[in-house]
């Protein structure tokens, strides 16, 4: 079996049993209440994180590049109330602009 | 549903970036369909793509999707029937779908979160097979800005969530503690411990 494979099928069990996890055990019982209010914070923690590592990273290195220009237009679209397609829409021309600019 | 163009899009680009990356046709739609966590399948074929071993590209994987551990105990209370029933509905749920699904009060829309995951699979499975089977057409996507619209998308998603100064603070931390790992830590690592920023909302 290739390496590709082997990725695919341990990447692929990993992740159904890491997302079947919690609703298999849990069932339908509520979370204990300590727990509900850290969970609520997860969505603003890791999204941000996600914004942040997508934009800001490559590889081991902080960098300013054109992605940064296309959040910045994200930012501002959504300042302006635009639609969500539309922010990411205009990040990815304004950062495709910014790379033929370049 | 603009997110299913938005992810059937990402599809076709994670289907031309594993086909460069020497993954083949089959093994990315297959990945696409079983694992349905984009972020992490782009890890798994970017470090390919960079020469890295199976076991860096499998671990980058796992450790992004590590955040569906919490994730999908959010939803728990949503799904309903037995344990089979349980594991191939909490299939459905990735980034998107779960927050879609989210209600002001934290509780989860089972329709909107069934629906949109499945709508949101077809087309990511779809997208993969466009990209893996037509990827000598399109060229490199990074040319059309797609990498940027990928963290634009996170945070429009992240716009329509933070609404109390928990939240907001949250959302702080997070970032603060992603940037601040990513020069010491593999890639992925430093997503999975910004989840560490959740914990300011335990309640004393």
């Amino acid at each position: 079996m290739s390496a590709v494979w082997v990725i695919v099928i341990a990447v692929g069990a990993g992740t159904m049993a890491m997302k079947a996890l919690g609703p298999v055990l849990l069932g339908g019982r509520p979370l204990p209440r300590r727990l509900a209010g850290p969970l609520r914070l997860l969505a603003p923690s890791l999204l941000a994180a996600l914004v942040v590592t997508n934009v800001f990273a490559s590889g081991r290195d902080l960098v300013l590049d054109a992605r940064a220009l296309g959040l910045a237009a994200a930012v501002l679209a959504l300042a302006l109330r635009a639609p969500l397609l539309v922010a990411v829409a205009v990040a990815a021309a304004v950062t495709a602009l910014a790379r033929a600019v370049a | 549903m603009p997110f299913a163009l938005v992810v059937g899009v990402f599809g076709v680009a994670f289907g031309v970036l594993a086909r460069s990356a020497g993954m083949g046709w089959a093994a990315p739609i297959a990945m696409s369909a079983t694992t349905f966590a984009g972020s992490s399948q782009f890890a798994a074929a970017s470090v390919l793509d960079a020469g890295g071993a199976a076991s860096a590209a499998i671990a980058a994987a796992l450790l992004l999707n590590a955040r569906y551990v919490p994730i999908a105990v959010s939803t728990a209370s949503t799904f309903r029937g037995g344990r089979l029933r349980r594991f191939l509905e909490a299939q459905l749920v990735v980034d998107e779908s779960w927050a879609l699904s989210r209600r002001p009060d934290g509780s989860h829309d089972r329709t909107i979160l069934l629906g949109s995951g499945l709508v949101l699979g077809l087309a990511w499975v779809g997208g993969t097979v466009i990209g893996s089977l037509g990827s000598h057409a399109l060229g490199n996507p990074d040319r059309f800005g797609l990498d940027a619209a990928f963290p634009a998308l996170f945070l429009a998603l992240l716009w329509r969530q933070v609404r109390s100064r928990r939240e907001v603070a949250a959302a702080a931390a997070g970032a603060a503690i992603a940037l601040a790992l990513v020069p010491f830590t593999p890639p992925g690592v430093p997503i999975v411990a910004a989840a560490a920023a959740c914990l300011i909302g335990l309640e004393r």
